[in-house]
């Protein structure tokens, strides 16, 4: 049973991991402004939920009352992060378009 | 006259109601006491809260939100799923080594046909959390700008998510 508990636990951790990995490349390699933030603002929610997901798994080894109402605290967190996530990629996107930032697009790239 | 006053005070113990057990329910995941003496501190400053605040957290809240709110929790998984199906499609663009060539961000717009507030507010958060579609503006008669990182993400809009929105707050096109 210990072992079934670990294996979901540190799955879903990598899982995370993988999600966050993939939002610091995508940061990197996106070409101009908007698109880096599809991956900065986006993989990170399912990042975060994957490891909450993987640490509530592993509080299954101690199963009390203390212990569910912990992991309902963790999942208050990712219930927040998808709240606060969009709204704040939307700010950050609307700043861009009010200081007149233009958005990469395949066109402007032939021409130059 | 009478009977539209009466109505408001019904629908303000509703919200005082509603917020109440918000109120509680949190106090109690947070706190994890049980012992009677701080059940009843919290069940007192929960009072205290839902009286002074009940008509900012829920104003006007009625009975007939609650099937606003069933039909909420019924869209919530399916929008986890989409989320995740499209952050797998995120995640498989991010590591692909010709990224460069398969990206195509454009942005695009679209009448949405939908008229309440916070329907416009839970379509646009909708699809800024599904990845591929950031939402750019979004004003008060449901005209979208949202800006796609592909051809595949921006093809769902405003589609299915939209009626299942639609569907949610009741507002039928």
């Amino acid at each position: 049973m210990h072992i079934i508990i670990n294996i979901f636990a540190g799955a879903f951790l990598l899982m995370g991991l993988v999600f966050f990995l993939g939002g610091a490349v995508g940061i990197m390699r996106m070409p101009d402004f908007y698109s880096r933030l599809h991956p900065a603002g986006k993989l990170d929610t399912l990042g975060i939920f994957a490891m909450v997901a993987g640490l509530v798994i592993y509080n299954f080894h101690h199963l009390s009352v203390a212990m569910v109402l912990l992991s309902i605290k963790m999942f208050l967190i990712v219930f927040f992060v998808f709240l606060a996530s969009p709204t704040a990629t939307h700010s950050i996107v609307d700043a861009g378009m009010r200081a007149g930032l233009r958005p990469w697009t395949r066109k402007k790239e032939k021409e130059s | 006259m009478q009977t539209g006053k009466q109505e408001e005070k019904r629908a303000g113990f509703f919200s005082f109601i509603i917020t109440f057990v918000f109120m509680f329910a949190t106090w109690i995941i947070l706190s994890g006491h049980f012992e009677p003496l701080l059940i009843g501190l919290g069940l007192l400053s929960s009072l205290a809260v839902a009286w002074f605040f009940h008509d900012l957290l829920f104003a006007g809240a009625g009975v007939r939100d609650i099937g606003v709110f069933v039909r909420f929790c019924r869209y919530m998984p399916w929008l986890i799923v989409e989320i995740i199906k499209a952050n797998f499609h995120m995640l498989y663009l991010v590591f692909h080594p010709r990224m460069h060539q398969m990206i195509d961000p454009h942005i695009i717009q679209f009448q949405a046909g939908l008229t309440s507030d916070i329907a416009i507010t839970t379509l646009a958060n909708a699809i800024t959390l599904t990845p591929g579609t950031v939402t750019i503006t979004a004003n008060a008669d449901g005209g979208f700008r949202v800006h796609a990182i592909d051809r595949q993400s921006a093809q769902g809009l405003p589609g299915e998510m939209q009626d299942r929105v639609a569907h949610v707050y009741g507002e039928t096109r």
